[in-house]
């Protein structure tokens, strides 16, 4: 129990610290020269040390199973196994905000360690915003969602952890994703400050990309891993389903995207400098905002802990805080900005990004509305709907195929430029062989609508020009080609999976058989065994081809005793071409299964493709210029 | 002065941005699952598995007649062991309409050949949405439809002796 009281005092203490780090910047932010030798670093390391401990009590009750603990009790059982009484841990609104904390604290502290080559002024006044940030959370933390609260008496048992988050990716998902989403707030308060110090400029530039890049690999990761649990875990046979927490993680990643381009102008040319600084205040705004659309319970998801409208309350009034004070110092310092209104021409590599950052924000803003519509449709004219898949895909598929092109084309604007006719020749018969070869293509299953045939092409179109560019030796940039190549790779993979996916949905019992084009899958017999903390169904299928090569299929059902719930485990084979997906559902007096069956090609295309896309940003990341 | 206008018009968007969330918290969202018994049959329009014209389900379904919709296909094994129990209740005095699901036509057809047709009146379902529409989890599934166009019976899995001596007490 004595790590109860550690916990709690250890975080209030961080609180503490919070205020008097604040304080003393502002004092000191007063009597400033450029010489003064500011004291911060034990401050900082401090407040990190005091996360870190009750990080760490936390982590001992749930070893210990310690059920006196609230957190503990709700989210873990002694037959756990250890694993996952450590991943528990941030398995829980309570325990994962905790994890926010430890992570937020210590990027501050590594921001602290590595701007030595910025003005004092500005790592003072990044500082105070970072510490704003904090002290939110603390407050947050402290006051909504203790972690440390006790109960008495102490139970015996504890109520288990929701077993669909008993799985290695989601344990390592949720830290991942958190320090993308965390470290955005570095780039938020560096950006404020920059704009207030009137500092917004190339070498600022080049200092922040660091951060931009890094914090973009880890959302990227994050991203990824969380898809890659949904495919195999939900059994909903997919890779991404438009659920609103998806759209959550996918907006700041395609703010941070467009960011990541602008700050390369901002870097290179000393441009696109205010346009920089909103693109840094809106990713940060729109990570906040994930966290209180999924925190409050205002949305419902796989990923809502806890409805409880007085934590909604606090971070919806929290964002607005920093909403409102983003825009309020934007608006004061931007005049104060002097960019002079530099027009790149037309076909400059500046004006590519520009034209992709706006297509950029036409996805976000789609994917924003598609997310919030349901919300206001439901307070003003009291309807519940919720927006699926047709709505995010009719209203971004069309503005694909040019923001594909144009993302071809763009790096290889010199061969536009250049006056030798048969350099823009290669371009555009590129451009017509890849639309035949869509129409052959999709003429092969009968799909000829025109866009799918110009998406197909612009998909292609960007895959051979990046691969181009991928074998040409010499790069300038090697991180851009491969990251262009890998997201190239991913849209065509996507695009293709889409097309030829094939499923069959039945109902069988043990015994029979169903056929599948050439496949025949019968439906063998069922093994009932017991594990540690589930009893499993385990279906045997085999599946016979044209050819008579039969191959088994497992798929399983898990009914877990505590909390008791089923999950079904999908059974995949996975080959370079094609994933086959098997998954089960018992129905009413188990008897029947709901079958479903599918084939989906290139789906581990998907997978490394974007890995590719994290490789090309490390590479980048791990660059030492100059 | 413009610059004034988008100030204030921004201000109001943000409050009433805020408001909306602020209320939105109050509301309690869990979903209940809807109910399929004991609900009137939706309103769909589908493509007729022969001629391939548009049909209404409101032409089809009308009050004051019992119907059994049937969701079945060629490539499903057990549609094969429920066709019988079709077929003799074709003789009584339900209408019998089948629901075409993500099948290939010629298939189907011969699997109507070989084994006879029961409907009365057949809609293609090429892509699965109207059998989603009326909350199947898969094929084969029956519904049998009141006087009152609302279903009062569904059946996963195929029809066997048991669902089918219940459907004839059902529309007694």
């Amino acid at each position: 129990m004595i790590y109860n009281y550690i916990g709690s005092f250890s975080i209030i203490i961080s609180l503490l610290l919070s205020i008097f780090i604040f304080l003393k910047i502002f004092l000191e932010l007063k009597n400033l020269s450029q010489f003064s030798n500011i004291n911060l670093k034990q401050l900082i390391f401090f407040q990190f040390f005091f996360v870190l401990v009750g990080f760490i009590s936390l982590l001992v009750l749930f070893i210990n199973s310690e059920f006196g603990n609230i957190t503990v009790f709700n989210n873990s059982h002694t037959t756990k196994p250890m694993f996952y009484k450590i991943s528990g841990l941030w398995g829980n609104h309570e325990g994962s905000l905790l994890l926010w904390m430890l992570i937020l604290t210590s990027i501050n502290l590594v921001y602290f360690l590595t701007s030595n080559s910025r003005s004092i002024n500005e790592r003072l006044v990044t500082l105070i915003f970072q510490q704003i940030i904090i002290f939110g959370f603390l407050i947050f933390l402290i006051f909504t969602s203790n972690p440390f609260s006790e109960v008495f008496p102490i139970p015996k048992e504890g109520l288990g952890l929701n077993p669909i988050l008993q799985d290695p990716i989601l344990a390592i998902h949720p830290p991942v994703l958190y320090i993308g989403y965390v470290s955005t707030s570095i780039i938020f308060s560096s950006s404020l400050s920059s704009i207030i110090l009137g500092n917004v400029n190339s070498s600022w530039a080049g200092h922040i990309k660091k951060w931009i890049i890094g914090t973009w690999i880890f959302l990227t990761g994050g991203i990824l891993l969380g898809s890659i649990w949904a495919y195999y875990e939900l059994g909903w046979g997919g890779f991404w389903f438009w659920d609103p927490v998806e759209n959550i993680s996918l907006m700041p990643w395609i703010s941070l995207t467009a960011l990541l381009h602008c700050i390369l102008v901002l870097n290179k040319r000393s441009a696109l400098g205010s346009w920089s600084i909103i693109l840094s205040i809106t990713t940060f705004t729109l990570s906040i905002c994930g966290t209180f659309l999924v925190r409050s319970g205002i949305l419902n998801s796989v990923h809502t802990f806890a409805n409880d409208p007085e934590r909604g309350l606090y971070i919806l009034l929290f964002l607005f805080f920093i909403i409102f004070m983003s825009l309020i110092i934007y608006f004061f310092y931007e005049e104060k900005l002097n960019f002079s209104n530099k027009s790149f021409g037309l076909i400059t590599k500046e004006s590519h990004i520009l034209i992709n950052n706006w297509f950029l924000m036409y996805f976000l803003s789609v994917i924003l509305i598609g997310t919030v519509y349901p919300i206001f449709l439901e307070v003003i004219a009291n309807q519940k709907i919720s927006v699926g898949p047709p709505f995010f895909n009719k209203l971004i598929i069309p503005f694909l195929i040019p923001f594909l092109i144009f993302m071809s084309i763009g790096p290889n604007l010199a061969w536009i430029k250049s006056k030798k006719f048969e350099k823009k020749f290669i371009l555009f018969l590129f451009l017509i062989i890849n639309l035949i070869l869509s129409y052959l293509i999709l003429n092969l299953i009968g799909k000829t609508q025109l866009t799918s045939i110009l998406l197909l092409a612009a998909s292609f179109y960007l895959f051979f020009i990046s691969f181009k560019d991928l074998l040409k030796k010499g790069h300038k940039n090697p991180s851009q080609v491969i990251s262009h190549f890998g997201f190239s790779l991913l849209i065509l993979s996507i695009i293709l999976n889409a097309l030829f996916s094939k499923e069959i949905i039945t109902n069988l019992k043990v015994g029979e058989q169903v056929q599948f084009k050439n496949n025949k899958i019968i439906f063998k017999r069922i093994d009932v065994s017991s594990e540690t903390n589930y009893e499993k169904i385990t279906g045997l299928f085999i599946i016979k081809n044209q050819k008579n090569i039969s191959e088994q299929f497992l798929p399983e059902i898990r009914i877990y005793n505590q909390p008791q719930v089923i999950t079904s485990e999908a059974f995949i084979k996975t080959s370079i071409f094609k994933d086959r997906f098997l998954v089960i559902n018992p129905i009413k007096d188990k008897t029947y299964f709901n079958v479903r069956y599918q084939e989906k090609p290139l789906m581990i295309w998907i997978w490394i493709s974007t890995i590719l896309i994290i490789i090309g940003g490390s590479i980048n990341f791990l660059k030492n210029e100059k | 002065m413009r610059n004034k206008i988008f100030i204030i018009f921004g201000f109001i968007l943000f409050i009433f941005c805020f408001i909306v969330f602020y209320k939105g918290l109050q509301k309690p969202n869990v979903y209940s699952p809807e109910l399929n018994q004991k609900k009137s049959i939706s309103s769909f329009v589908s493509l007729d598995f022969y001629s391939n014209e548009k049909v209404l389900s409101d032409d089809i379904f009308k009050k004051g007649n019992y119907y059994l919709v049937n969701i079945w296909s060629s490539w499903c094994v057990p549609c094969r062991t429920e066709h019988p129990f079709l077929t003799r209740l074709k003789n009584s005095k339900i209408n019998l309409v089948g629901i075409n699901y993500k099948d290939n036509i010629n298939n189907a057809k011969a699997f109507l050949n070989e084994l006879g047709n029961p409907y009365s009146k057949i809609l293609s379902d090429k892509d699965g949405v109207i059998s989603i529409e009326l909350g199947a989890y898969g094929v084969p599934e029956t519904f049998l439809i009141n006087k009152e166009k609302v279903i009062i019976k569904k059946i996963i899995g195929p029809i066997n002796n048991e669902s089918y001596k219940e459907i004839l007490n059902l529309i007694k």
